[in-house]
């Protein structure tokens, strides 16, 4: 059967045809349609959630393959390093059914805070890694890495990278195998780690990863193109960058070696393309993995060959690489003539750096914050998620942006070298429940001054609205009990606990205002939902007649539906939520419902 | 092989709009490999989808090389221009002309932008999407009324089958209608 499907409902459908029977992960872009499309397309034998954080993600799956389960782990590369602690171990205590950890890197980076490697973090955990090329090699890998999981008790890391993830295509489907539940958890003194069984299973474990290096080497998907080449000259390749290769790759160039596992590393396969070649173009995105595993061959096996990629400056070493970026190279290696397109000047263009959407009850909180701490020496220490568009103009609220959970703690440090300052730390619901927490109580415990305001939209928004455990609602589609914010906050013991709807914007100041004065550990909760889980109420309009063009408003809140052509206001009615921020901050009365027309 | 390059800004729908076309090509017997802006610049940003359409199953990039695109549907003039070097020699352009201005500083000259369009493209169509947008009660169906102009430029057919199936019941005949207008534009 034939489907036309993302890449991350590619590698959803592969694992549910490998037998998958529990799969956990935490949203993040480029990785969450995978646990998306497993609830999409489960059976009633396969489990499915959306963990806490990543952290608690590899725990649970790490749990139920304890008991035989195939289980798979989905999260975003930075996701990876919260889950690192359980990851580092697991990979020497092994698991029972298996476990396939897909975490999709991000070249570019367009949707994260680095550009890591996820490869490196296999060669540090001492995993198997699959890196696939395409949509529909992504939905053929994770069979094959679910089977090297079960083969070897052990964890298996899936690495596909945004354009994979993104990237759709006419995938062939074959039948899906029953989910694998296993006979259940047999106690066993392996499943505990101390020393003594983690040094035994540190050797067990280089061992396996040496002979991995000859069995991968006849694994079908790394393989040699073009050995009939006379060509002293060859290209590496994986992932993407191996598909913008073919696009300008003939087997009658030269030799063509395609790495689908970067860890543990084809040695066999790669010394076989290396043999009687002077040079070698390696391509890849984010790290020269593959180009340093070859350079480490080279010297172990005396091989006179020239590695060319990022460390020789031949390739970029940041960002994506692209179709012309990959032909350019190759051209270069090959002594080819680059065809480039011909570029014209274009005019100049209007910049549009994403926003907060029309009607964001995000705007409101922070302009409201601004507006109460206008005049008041302050730092806004923010997180990860939409609220961090909050940096962008006119708002300007984001001071800081680490990673998540870090803008509670950070605020913390802040406060302890700036006493005279007032401490803000925004944090969303969603990463509230992921790793805020501990910076409350942090806090709390060190007696640290700061107001934490926490953006409650009921949803997790950036990444597509995933419920989480404020909501009520799992992934099997269950109503759980709610986990109340306030009721946390209160159970912490915080004091000074005020809830707001930020639209109600006079009281809202009123209260920041009140809040910021006192000392300790205060909580504002602004409470409103996302305009993505809500119904919009009918937008507004300018009233020609009383707007006297001033501009407050387009100037102040950065709303996409409020903008000025030539002086004159004007709202998009398609993109007005009718949210009322606007109305509030006019001089004038301006700005009105319907009844004004 | 047949590229086609969807331009718009973030929240115009060009997302449903690429996913209809690839399906109704799938459909008709084509390998479509195709790609998405999808996440943090989705949220008011520039998106690019870009579709590549075969007659069989290939190894390809799923992104369009500069100059690659036999066709560009532009949701929005400046759009239109900033993909253009997307476009083929001698490629076609269909571009809505109803704009979307920036919340940064830009003084927006729709004029000067259709000017060079019109200079720099061969085969360019430009569509007011406005009054059928409006016959159809609501401005998010201009990814229907520019994929109903675009139609006749494709080299394979069974778009109406294709909403009939992938959209949501109750938004279908608006969606059709749509195309309708969008064809005698």
């Amino acid at each position: 059967m034939k489907k036309f499907l993302m890449g991350n409902e590619a590698i959803a459908r592969g694992a549910i045809a490998a037998g998958v029977s529990f799969v956990s992960g935490y949203p993040g872009t480029p990785s969450t349609e995978v646990l998306e499309s497993v609830a999409k397309f489960r059976t009633d034998d396969i489990y499915v959630e959306w963990s806490v954080n990543e952290k608690s993600a590899l725990e649970v799956a790490a749990g139920a393959a304890y008991a035989g389960a195939y289980t798979m782990v989905t999260m975003k590369q930075v996701g990876l390093n919260v889950a690192s602690d359980p990851l580092m171990s697991l990979a020497y205590v092994g698991i029972k059914g298996a476990m396939v950890i897909v975490v999709a890197d991000d070249p570019g980076p367009i949707s994260s805070q680095t550009e890591q490697d996820t490869r490196h973090f296999a060669q540090f955990a001492k995993l198997p890694v699959f890196d696939p090329s395409s949509a529909q090699e992504a939905y053929d890998m994770i069979g094959d890495a679910f089977e090297y999981s079960h083969r070897y008790q052990t964890p298996v890391i899936f690495r596909p990278t945004t354009r994979i993830c993104h990237g759709y295509a006419t995938i062939s489907l074959r039948e899906n195998g029953p989910a694998v539940k296993g006979d259940g958890f047999v106690k066993d003194s392996k499943w505990v780690i101390f020393p003594r069984l983690s040094y035994q299973n540190h050797i067990k474990i280089e061992k396996r990863n040496a002979d991995l290096t000859d069995i991968l080497s006849d694994y079908d998907k790394n393989m040699i193109r073009g050995r009939e080449s006379s060509c002293r000259k060859g290209i590496a390749a994986g992932g993407v960058s191996y598909a913008y290769a073919c696009d300008s790759y003939q087997d009658s160039d030269c030799k063509l070696l395609k790495i689908s596992t970067p860890h543990p590393f084809p040695e066999k396969l790669a010394v076989e393309f290396l043999n009687g070649l002077d040079e070698v173009l390696v391509l890849e995105e984010l790290d020269p993995v593959i180009e340093r595993e070859l350079l480490m061959i080279c010297g172990k096996y005396g091989l006179n060959v020239k590695i060319k990629g990022k460390l020789t400056g031949d390739v970029k070493n940041a960002g994506e690489n692209s179709v012309s970026s990959v032909a350019a190279a190759m051209d270069k290696l090959l002594g080819r003539e680059t065809v480039q397109a011909e570029q014209k000047e274009l005019p100049a263009l209007p910049v549009r750096p994403p926003v907060l959407c029309a009607g964001c009850p995000h705007r409101a909180s922070f302009y409201a914050v601004k507006r109460a701490m206008k005049g008041r020496k302050a730092v806004f220490s923010g997180d990860i998620g939409c609220y961090t568009l909050g940096n962008a103009m006119p708002l300007d609220m984001v001071d800081t942006c680490l990673c998540m959970g870090a803008g509670i703690t950070i605020a913390q440090g802040i406060h302890r070298m700036q006493p005279d300052t007032v401490n803000f730390a925004f944090v969303g619901d969603s990463t509230f429940f992921h790793t805020g927490i501990p910076g409350i109580v942090n806090a709390l415990y060190n007696g640290t001054d700061i107001v934490v305001a926490i953006l409650d939209n009921s949803t997790t928004a950036m990444t597509g609205n995933q419920p989480h455990p404020g909501t009520g609602m799992t992934m099997m589609g269950d109503i759980s009990e709610k986990i109340s914010i306030p009721d946390i906050i209160k159970a912490l013991g915080v004091k000074d606990l005020a809830i707001v709807d930020p639209f109600d914007f006079e009281a809202t100041c009123n209260t920041i205002k009140e809040l910021a004065d006192k000392s300790g550990v205060r909580v504002i909760i602004f409470k409103s939902p996302c305009i993505s889980v809500s119904k919009p109420k009918k937008a507004l309009h300018i009233d020609a007649t009383k707007c006297k063009k001033c501009g407050r408003c387009v100037k102040e809140i950065g709303c996409p539906a409020l903008f000025s052509i030539k002086g004159e206001i004007s709202i998009d009615k398609a993109l007005c939520t009718g949210c009322g921020l606007c109305k509030n901050l006019c001089n004038f009365g301006a700005i009105g419902g319907e009844e004004n027309v | 092989m047949f590229n086609i390059i969807i331009a718009g800004v973030g929240g115009q729908g060009t997302v449903l709009a690429s996913k209809i076309i690839c399906a109704a090509a799938v459909k008709s017997g084509k390998y479509v490999v195709s790609s998405e802006t999808i996440g943090m610049a989705q949220r008011g940003g520039s998106v690019v989808s870009h579709i590549r359409i075969n007659e069989e199953e290939v190894v390809c990039s799923p992104l369009i090389d500069a100059g690659g695109a036999d066709m560009i549907i532009a949701f929005e003039p400046a759009e239109g221009v900033r993909a253009l070097p997307f476009l083929k020699k001698g490629g076609r352009m269909v571009v809505a002309t109803g704009i979307i201005p920036p919340i940064t500083k830009y003084d927006y000259d729709k004029q000067k932008l259709f000017n060079f369009l019109a200079e720099n493209v061969t085969d360019l169509k430009l569509v007011d999407g406005a009054a059928v947008c409006e016959a159809c009660g609501s401005s998010r169906v201009l990814n229907m009324v520019l994929v109903g102009a675009a139609e006749k430029f494709l080299p394979f057919g069974g778009i109406e089958e294709t909403i009939k199936e992938s959209v949501k019941p109750k938004f279908v005949e608006m969606n059709l209608k749509a195309i309708e207008g969008g064809r005698k534009l």
